[in-house]
Formats: C-alpha cells, sequence, structure tokens
C-alpha cells in the first residue's frame, strides 16, 4: 500500500519535471530577473560599499529569491489545474489528496533547486563566489530543497483557499514581495531599524539564506543547524496545513 | 452495471436531480438526453464520486457511491465535459501518469498506451505535445485515458460538445467500438441525433427527472403514427384548419404546425387543399417517422434547444 502510494507521489513529481523539461524557454525566462539582480542591484551597491563583497553577499539571496518565486508559484499553479480541469482528471483517481499535494512539492521543489543550482554556477562561473566542496553543495542542496518544498506547500495552501486565478497579482504584492523583502536577502539584518529585524528574524526565508551564506561565503547571523531546523520546523507546519486546505478545496 | 436509487442532489433550493432511480446492466451503451441544465452532469458528478449526493444512492460495479469511492473510481473511466487534458506534456506522459495514479504496473502501462492510442488512431503522435493536437485529437486523447485502467463502466460527459459534424461521426465510432469490447457506457448528451446513433436505451431527463426511458425505437413508436410538420406563413390558422378537419393530434411550436397522424401520407393533399382554401400559404411539408427530437418535444413540451416552455399542445380528436 505505502509502496503504491510511493508510485503515485513518482506520478505527480515526474509531470512537474516533464512540464519543466517541455518548456526550456520559461527556465532562461525565470533565470533573467535573478540575473539582473546579481549583475546589477549587486554590482551597482557593490560600488558603492567599500571592504565589504556585496555581490557574494546577495548571491544567497537571490538564490532565495529564485526558490521562493519558482516554488510559489508552482504551488499557485494548483488554480490554473483547477482552470484547465487537470485537477478534476486527477481528483477522480484513486488516489489519496495528500498523495498528490505531496508529489506536487517534491515536484515544485526539484525544478526550483534545479533552478537554484543554476544560480550557483553562475556564481561560480563568474567568479562572484568561490566553488564550493561536494558536500558543501550536498548541505545546500537539502537545505535549498526542504525550504522550496514548503514555498510550494504555501502556494497549494493559497491555491486551495481562494478560488479565482486573477487574485495572481495579490499574492504577487502581498505575500511574495514582503517574505522576500523583509527578509536578510538583500540586507544584513543587523543594521536594520528594530521592526524589520523582528520580522526578518521571524521570516524562515531568512534562516534559509543564512544558512546558504554560511555555506557559500561563511557569514552567518546563526547557526547552520538552527537554519536547518527552523526551515524543517516551517516545513512540517506547511505540510500539515497545506494537505488539510487541499483536502478541503473545491474543485 | 450501474443501480441508481432514488438518487437527489439540491443546491441551495433547486433540485437539480430529483429522486433519480434507473439500473444499466452490463455491456449496455445508456444515454442520458436532456437540455443544458436538465441535471444530466450533476448525476454524472454524483456517480463518478466527485459531489456527494444530498439524498438517495447509487452502486457501480457492485460499490456503493456514497461508502466505497476507492472501489468506485478503480472500476470506472471519465471523459468529462471540458477538456482535462495536461496540454503541456505529451499523449504519452497523460496517459502514463494516469496510469500509475489507477496502480498500474509498469510493463501494464506502456502495454496499455500501445493499446489505446492504436484504439484511438493516435500511435503516431504519443510523443507529441498536447496542445499541438486538434479538438478531435484531444477527445479521442482522453477517451483512451478513460479507458487506461480497463474500467467496467465508462462516462462520457456530452463527448462531442464542440466538435465538427465530421469529427463527431468519427468519435462515434470510436464509441461503437468501444461498446463491441464489452465496456458499460454512460453518455450524456443534447444532440438527439448522438443518441440516436449510439444508445441501446436512452432516459429523457428535464428539470432533474427521468420523464421517459426506453430504446430510441420504443420512445419513438411511443409517439405513435406518422408525423407531418407544417411551415407556414399563418400558424394559427392553420392549426385552426387542422382542429376543424380532424386531421391528428398537433401541436404549434415556433413557425411550425406539427401534426400526428395514424394513416398515410395521403392526407397532404387534403391538408394543402384546406390550407389554400382558407387563404393560408404552406412554405414547406414535411412527412417524416417521429424523430428523437419529436420524442423530446412529446415529452418535455419544448425543442432541446431552448429552455422556455413551448406553446403547448392541444389535442385534437382524430
Amino acid at each position: 500500500m505505502a509502496i503504491l502510494e510511493f508510485r503515485k507521489i513518482y506520478a505527480v513529481w515526474y509531470r512537474e519535471i516533464k512540464k519543466m523539461i517541455n518548456s526550456k524557454p520559461r527556465i532562461i525566462g525565470s533565470l533573467g530577473m535573478p540575473i539582473f539582480m546579481l549583475l546589477a542591484l549587486g554590482g551597482g551597491i557593490g560600488a558603492l560599499v567599500k571592504d565589504f563583497n556585496y555581490q557574494a553577499f546577495i548571491l544567497p539571496g537571490v538564490l532565495g529569491q529564485v526558490l521562493l518565486f519558482n516554488s510559489i508559484f508552482s504551488g499557485v499553479s494548483v488554480i490554473w489545474d483547477r482552470q484547465f480541469g487537470f485537477l478534476k482528471e486527477m481528483l477522480v483517481t484513486p488516489t489519496k489528496r495528500t498523495t498528490l499535494a505531496i508529489g506536487r512539492m517534491m515536484g515544485g521543489a526539484t525544478t526550483s533547486v534545479f533552478q537554484g543550482i543554476l544560480i550557483l554556477i553562475i556564481g561560480m562561473t563568474l567568479n562572484i563566489i568561490p566553488v564550493i566542496s561536494a558536500i558543501d553543495f550536498a548541505l545546500l542542496v537539502v537545505l535549498m530543497f526542504i525550504i522550496a518544498c514548503a514555498f510550494v506547500g504555501l502556494g497549494i495552501s493559497i491555491a486551495s483557499t481562494i478560488e479565482e486565478a486573477e487574485t495572481f497579482q495579490v499574492i504577487m504584492n502581498f505575500i511574495v514581495m514582503p517574505i522576500f523583502f523583509l527578509s536578510n536577502a538583500l540586507f544584513p539584518t543587523k543594521q536594520l531599524p528594530n521592526w524589520l529585524q523582528t520580522v526578518a528574524g521571524l521570516n524562515p526565508l531568512s534562516y534559509a539564506i543564512d544558512g546558504f551564506r554560511n555555506i557559500i561565503i561563511g557569514e552567518s547571523q546563526y547557526p547552520l543547524m538552527l537554519s536547518f531546523t527552523y526551515c524543517s520546523a516551517f516545513l512540517i507546519t506547511i505540510v500539515f496545513v497545506s494537505t488539510y486546505l487541499f483536502k478541503k478545496a473545491k474543485i | 452495471m450501474i443501480e441508481i436509487n432514488s438518487l437527489s442532489k439540491k443546491f441551495k433550493k433547486v433540485n437539480a436531480v430529483n429522486n433519480l432511480s434507473l439500473s444499466i446492466k452490463k455491456g449496455e451503451l445508456f444515454g442520458f438526453l436532456g437540455p443544458n441544465g436538465a441535471g444530466k452532469t450533476t448525476t454524472i458528478h454524483m456517480l463518478t464520486t466527485i459531489l456527494p449526493p444530498s439524498g438517495g444512492s447509487a452502486t457501480i460495479n457492485g460499490y456503493d457511491i456514497n461508502k466505497q469511492s476507492d472501489e468506485v473510481r478503480k472500476s470506472i473511466g471519465i471523459v468529462f465535459q471540458d477538456m482535462t487534458l495536461d496540454d503541456k506534456l505529451s499523449a504519452y506522459d497523460n496517459l502514463k501518469i494516469h496510469g500509475i495514479l489507477y496502480g498500474l504496473e509498469n510493463n501494464e502501462i506502456e502495454k496499455r498506451i500501445e493499446e489505446m492510442l492504436a484504439l484511438v488512431e493516435l500511435s503516431e503522435k504519443k510523443h507529441e505535445l498536447v496542445k499541438t493536437f486538434s479538438g478531435g485529437m484531444k477527445r479521442r486523447l482522453e477517451i483512451a485515458r478513460g479507458l487506461m485502467h480497463t474500467p467496467a463502466v465508462l462516462f462520457l460527459d456530452e463527448p462531442t460538445l464542440g466538435l465538427d459534424p465530421q469529427t463527431r461521426r468519427h468519435i462515434w465510432s470510436y464509441i461503437i467500438k468501444l461498446k463491441k469490447s464489452g465496456v458499460t457506457i454512460l453518455i450524456t448528451t443534447h444532440y438527439l441525433e448522438e443518441a440516436d446513433a449510439l444508445c441501446d436505451r436512452v432516459a429523457i431527463i428535464d428539470h432533474g427527472k427521468i420523464v421517459a426511458i426506453g430504446t430510441p425505437k420504443e420512445l419513438k413508436s411511443n409517439i405513435g403514427g406518422n408525423l407531418i410538420s407544417i411551415e407556414c406563413d399563418k400558424p394559427k390558422k392553420m392549426a385552426e384548419i387542422i382542429e376543424k378537419n380532424n386531421f391528428g393530434d398537433f401541436k404549434v411550436l415556433d413557425e411550425k404546425c406539427t401534426i400526428k397522424i395514424n394513416n398515410g401520407s395521403e392526407i397532404i393533399p387534403k391538408i394543402v387543399n384546406e390550407a389554400h382554401n382558407n387563404g393560408v400559404k404552406i412554405e414547406s411539408i414535411d412527412f417524416h417517422l417521429p424523430s428523437l427530437e419529436d420524442v423530446f418535444i412529446h415529452y418535455t413540451g419544448k425543442t432541446i434547444r431552448e429552455e422556455t416552455p413551448g406553446r403547448g399542445m392541444k389535442h385534437g380528436h382524430p
């Protein structure tokens, strides 16, 4: 029985991967924004601040951005599945909704991590960050996967509670952007105003990015263990919330 | 194969499906015929465990839709009214994902994909993305997908909606092929000629109730006699003439008078004569055996295309 459910998770995962492979231009397109952030913003602000390698500092932030954006939208795309009927097709199969939600999280996370790895490769190729060891790379992938899964789950939760696809822009402005800007992605939190420090200190994305920084450039605010623990706790919470909401969602 | 027992569904105050009872035999091709909004799709949604019924029950392949939804789901294949393929995937991947979700083994999946694509003549398109397919090809792929897991019952909800007549006939030929393979098929349609061409038995559904049930032939012979449709410039006047001369039962719908007669076409010259003498200009006369369309009008008092009631039926004395 358990093996059967694993295969079903695989089926949903497979769909996400195939969709990514079938739309290669989208992968390149979605890399545009982070590369600009890295080169233009990183280069520009980097020229203003002395004695601080800003470009290397924001690369983990950009990594967090790629994971956040791709994962949330991968989860939210459940809305399109509902609109175009594919959700109905999946829901009438003898498959548990929890299985569908988990498969989706893993699939969406895999495609996000894949893009994250591309950012890392670009960073190393352009000499923005040092080349990292295989163990560090493995650690990074695990942490990226955890936070990506959680954000896909967040996207699924949103998609399960809202009805219309038109709310997409609202999600962008009121969920994705705040998570990104109210984090340590672009600035070290120590110099920030108090309120912002508090918010960023609760934001799971901050812990993921801090972990990335720790591994990639050896600078961090929290111990690496705390990053992993905080992100994992966030993921577990999201798994429960999103599967619950997805089960209740209307077709 | 399908036993429906006073199945009901209420949406707020509307009875979408009202105490529907029905029994469909194994291997039968059964049609739900009715206008849009008659409750056909709601019934299908309840039978396929998408919607919980407000009352009543049904069994499919011996499994209760209320209590054994997993077993019911394994026993059925569904082609929905709206397209439900993932058009960013290839035909092969759509079928493969479906196969895994139904718990088929890998080698069986490969085998079934080949068989099903061959059945709907899409083998050459196996690895092409669905978004490049035409409407008819997508439909065929959906039928193939619905059959992947060898269901005992196949539900086809308006399978030819929005397709051109030629493609429609093409789809029909697949449905007839399927019927020969022994699968029980429940089809909903609001195309009368579709029900007539395909179904072993038909239930005419209106306002969530079955108003007539039987083979297309039975339903047609229930009306009895032959029909004459007259198109003329003064339908009301024509109606009076028919009534006065006792030509037969008749009704007026739109600009048409339809008369049911028990004798043959020899009555036509009389009608033409009387019309002429009374100053009614006849544009066309059509003598035919009752069609399902006539059956539908007979039972519901309206044509299938309109939701408002027709102008009623008057009875003359034959």
